[in-house]
């Protein structure tokens, strides 16, 4: 179609789609969307057609954070629209590019409470980073242009542009250039600024115990390879959130492993009794701090951010810097000298043994299945190479413990809103983004039970992913703190499950049920070899509990331990 | 009243397009913060509207919310006054209760504070009174003991002292749009 001619406005959303270099979108129609859906059929844009908008959204987000590109949203007015907030907020709070479109009712029926009409742009403003009501057809290519700049700029996130049906229909000429976006840029970052990197550098010179807090911005700002360069020339070792987890590798010999509220003991600790921190990419949320009051007490703390009002939000800092990680560890890297910090090192070692043999992977086989079992074992059968996606509770904190991720952007989780439900569908999105991927779902019984109609849309859409169902019976994470906090009193954690394996077999997947960690092995490599996707189903120990944990308001260092692993179960160790 | 030096006092420059005000307000809202009060108007330059926001908290918070702010698409630049010389204004109308004996009294009470005496009617009075935040609060406070009947207040509208003009108040350096080079390569 030549630049020149007229196009419908549902063509110019195809016609913007493309040109920002959109393959795939996630969506599910309706009346209001309908002219849209309707020139779509022309356009080479694969469609995935979910059970659920909330799972779109879901999708969308594996997609772009599997692929670091910009995951796309489309739905109907009303309900189709609200069943999208839930995704948003979850994209929201974890920095993830996406853009949704959604439908409106016709401009004249705009305010009148028509059939299918609300108000998503007024409902939505705090769970994007903007939003758009469009009501003419030459409007919609400016909107799609700019709400693509403003997801991908800065701190990445989600937007929706809301299209009256009207504005479909009607006819405008496409005139991309004309429709470059600007005003994404009026709050750039500053320049870098020579004092700050000064003081930086100081601090990192005369630190004897420092640390680099590792988190999302790092693989936001593609700064792997800037941060490993930071912390081997000056022999930092590093700490990561559970965001963080695989924006740098695992198994590096300087990788402490997770901070935080079921972060490893030593971590804590090193934390507590640093004299440098070093923030990179990450926001100090309260589930790694602990109580601020007493977070890191002896540490002087650097914080750089591409986001200026995380700085000096929750924690204060010595040095802020508000910038481009990437750019501003280039900037420091020549002058940062090369060090030895082996006594501090050593020390955080020791702490580490102390916490081997308490963990539950190192304890004689009791015969039980255990969770953190299964995700070392699915760790190790999968070279650690998958990309895991999980869903949110207990299971989520002993893949974070278990399974060690080197790989970038190989590990997806709602870390900040801890949306139930995710994992299925943001599983589908990552393998969509990265076909070539070996993509895991790692879900509880009762998260899986939130979102398991879209095993339909894996099979209609042929996409394969491998799922391992923690199944204990409970709401875990909930009857955990019901136990340590709440006397026992189990109020409506206790939930059934359908029977998995027939539930697998009714929607055409392949169904296998493992209750013993001898059978688990074969079941992983039978669930890798078929074709389609394919669920296991672990019956695990059904009340243990993650650990350590740092109790919600403590400081980071007054964790629980695990007891010992299997007495705390009431089963005989031999 | 609550006193005047817990105000903070931001000036908001946005585009000047439907929902603004709301993305603002619920921006403010959202962070926990009190608005006082809160003036809209057109500026010098087509297009751009200028926010007036008066909120209680501490400098350190409101530094926060500032932030905040900057990050909205439709907002240009946002400046927090009280940290830089400023002449803020409120406006406010108020009818007060006179009776024959007090008039007198009332009149010349408005004249002290240079304020209009804009209607008048038998039992009353509207004076109108422009001025600081203190000086309206004070006009107010004397008026009280007559009867106050009705009284309007606009919020403030405030402006830096000096010979200045509206500029991004941080130095912008080009971003890198699109993906990173690592996110095309995984
Ligand atoms: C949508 C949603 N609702 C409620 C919660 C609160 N919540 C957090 S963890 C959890 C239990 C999850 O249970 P399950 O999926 O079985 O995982 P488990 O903890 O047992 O591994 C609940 C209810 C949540 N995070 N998200
Ligand atoms: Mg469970």
């Amino acid at each position: 179609m030549s630049e020149a001619s007229t196009c419908t406005g549902a063509q110019l959303i195809w016609e913007s789609l493309l040109r920002e270099g959109v393959d795939t979108v996630f969506g599910y129609p309706g009346g209001a969307i309908l002219p849209a859906y309707d020139a779509m059929v022309s356009y080479p844009i694969r469609h995935i057609l979910v059970r659920h908008e909330q799972s779109a959204c879901h999708m969308a987000d594996g997609y772009a954070r599997a692929s670091g590109r910009v995951g796309v949203v489309v739905a109907t007015s009303g309900p189709g629209a609200t069943n999208l907030v839930t995704g948003l907020a979850t994209a929201m709070l974890d920095s993830t590019p996406l853009v949704a479109i959604t439908g409106q009712v016709g401009s004249a029926l705009l305010g009148t409470d028509a059939f299918q009409e609300v108000d998503i742009t007024g409902i939505t403003i705090p769970v994007t980073k903007h939003n758009y009501l469009v009501t003419r057809a030459e409007d919609i290519v400016p909107a799609i242009r700019e709400a693509f700049a403003v997801a991908r700029s800065g701190r990445p996130g989600p937007v929706l542009v809301d299209i009256t049906k009207d504005a479909q229909q009607s006819r405008s000429a496409l005139d991309w250039e004309a429709a470059a976006p600007k005003r994404h840029q009026r709050h750039l970052p500053a320049a870098l600024d020579p004092e700050a990197l000064a003081q930086a550098l100081d601090l990192i010179r005369s630190a004897k115990r420092p640390i680099i807090l590792a988190g999302h911005g790092i693989q936001l700002a593609g700064a792997r390879a800037e941060v490993l360069s930071l912390a081997e020339r000056a022999d930092i070792p590093f700490a990561l959130t559970l965001l963080g987890l695989g924006a740098v590798p695992a198994t590096h010999p300087l990788s402490l492993g997770m901070m935080g509220m079921h972060g490893e003991a030593w971590v804590n600790r090193a934390i507590q009794e640093a004299d440098l921190l070093l923030a990179l990419g990450m926001r100090f949320d309260d589930r790694v701090t602990g109580k601020l009051k007493e977070y890191a007490p002896h540490a002087k703390k650097i914080h750089i951010d591409i986001d200026a009002s995380e700085l000096n939000k929750n924690v204060p800092v010595d040095v802020a810097i508000a910038a481009d990680l990437g750019d501003t560890l280039r900037a420091l890297l020549p002058q940062v000298p090369v060090a030895d910090r082996s006594a501090w090192l050593d020390t955080i070692r020791e702490w580490r043994g102390d916490s081997a043999v308490r963990d539950i992977k190192n304890m004689p086989d009791d015969g039980h299945l255990y969770a953190a079992h299964v995700m070392h074992d699915l760790w190790r059968l999968t070279k650690g190479e998958a990309v895991v996606v999980t869903d949110v509770g207990q299971h989520q904190m002993w893949e974070a413990q278990y399974y060690k991720h080197d790989g970038a952007r190989s590990l997806i989780t709602s870390g900040g809103a801890g949306t139930m439900g995710f994992a299925l569908p943001a599983a589908i999105g990552a393998k969509v983004a990265r076909p070539e991927a070996e993509v895991w779902v790692v879900a509880g019984d009762g998260g899986f039970q939130m979102t398991f109609a879209e095993l339909m849309t894996a099979v209609q859409e042929q996409v394969k992913v491998n799922i391992a169902i923690i199944n204990n019976g409970y709401l875990g994470m909930v009857r955990q703190w019901q136990a340590m906090f709440y006397e026992g009193r189990y109020a409506a954690t206790p939930i059934l499950s359908p029977d998995f394996v027939k539930l697998a077999e009714a929607f055409g997947v392949h169904g296998q049920r493992v209750e013993c960690r001898g059978d688990l092995a074969s079941a992983v490599a039978q669930a890798r070899a078929e074709e389609g996707t394919a669920l296991i189903e672990f019956k695990v120990e059904q009340e243990d509990s993650v650990y350590p944990m740092v109790p919600a308001g403590a400081a980071l260092h007054e964790m629980i331990r695990r007891p010992n692993a299997l007495a705390e179960t009431g089963s005989d160790p031999h | 009243m609550s006193q005047i030096h817990a105000h903070q006092v931001l000036v908001v420059y946005t585009d000047d397009e439907p929902g603004v005000l709301t993305r603002v307000a619920s921006l403010i809202r959202r962070r926990g913060f009190n608005i006082h009060s809160l003036t809209v108007g057109p500026t010098e330059r087509a297009g751009v509207s200028r926010m007036t926001i008066v909120v209680d908290s501490e400098p350190a918070r409101v530094r926060q919310a500032v932030e905040h702010l900057r990050k909205l698409v439709n907002v240009l630049e946002v400046e927090q006054l009280g940290e830089v010389p400023s002449v803020l204004r409120d406006l406010v109308l108020v009818r007060v209760a006179t009776a024959p004996e007090v008039r007198a009294e009332v009149l010349q009470l408005a004249q002290v504070f240079r304020a209009a005496v804009v209607d008048i009617a038998d039992d009353s009075l509207v004076i109108e009174c422009t001025g600081s935040l203190a000086k309206i609060d004070a006009l107010v406070d004397s008026m009280r003991p007559y009867g106050i009947l009705e009284m309007g207040r606009t919020g403030a509208v405030a402006m830096a002292r000096g010979s200045r003009a509206l500029k991004p108040a941080r130095r912008a350096v080009p971003l890198r749009t699109g993906t990173s080079p690592e996110a095309m390569s995984v």
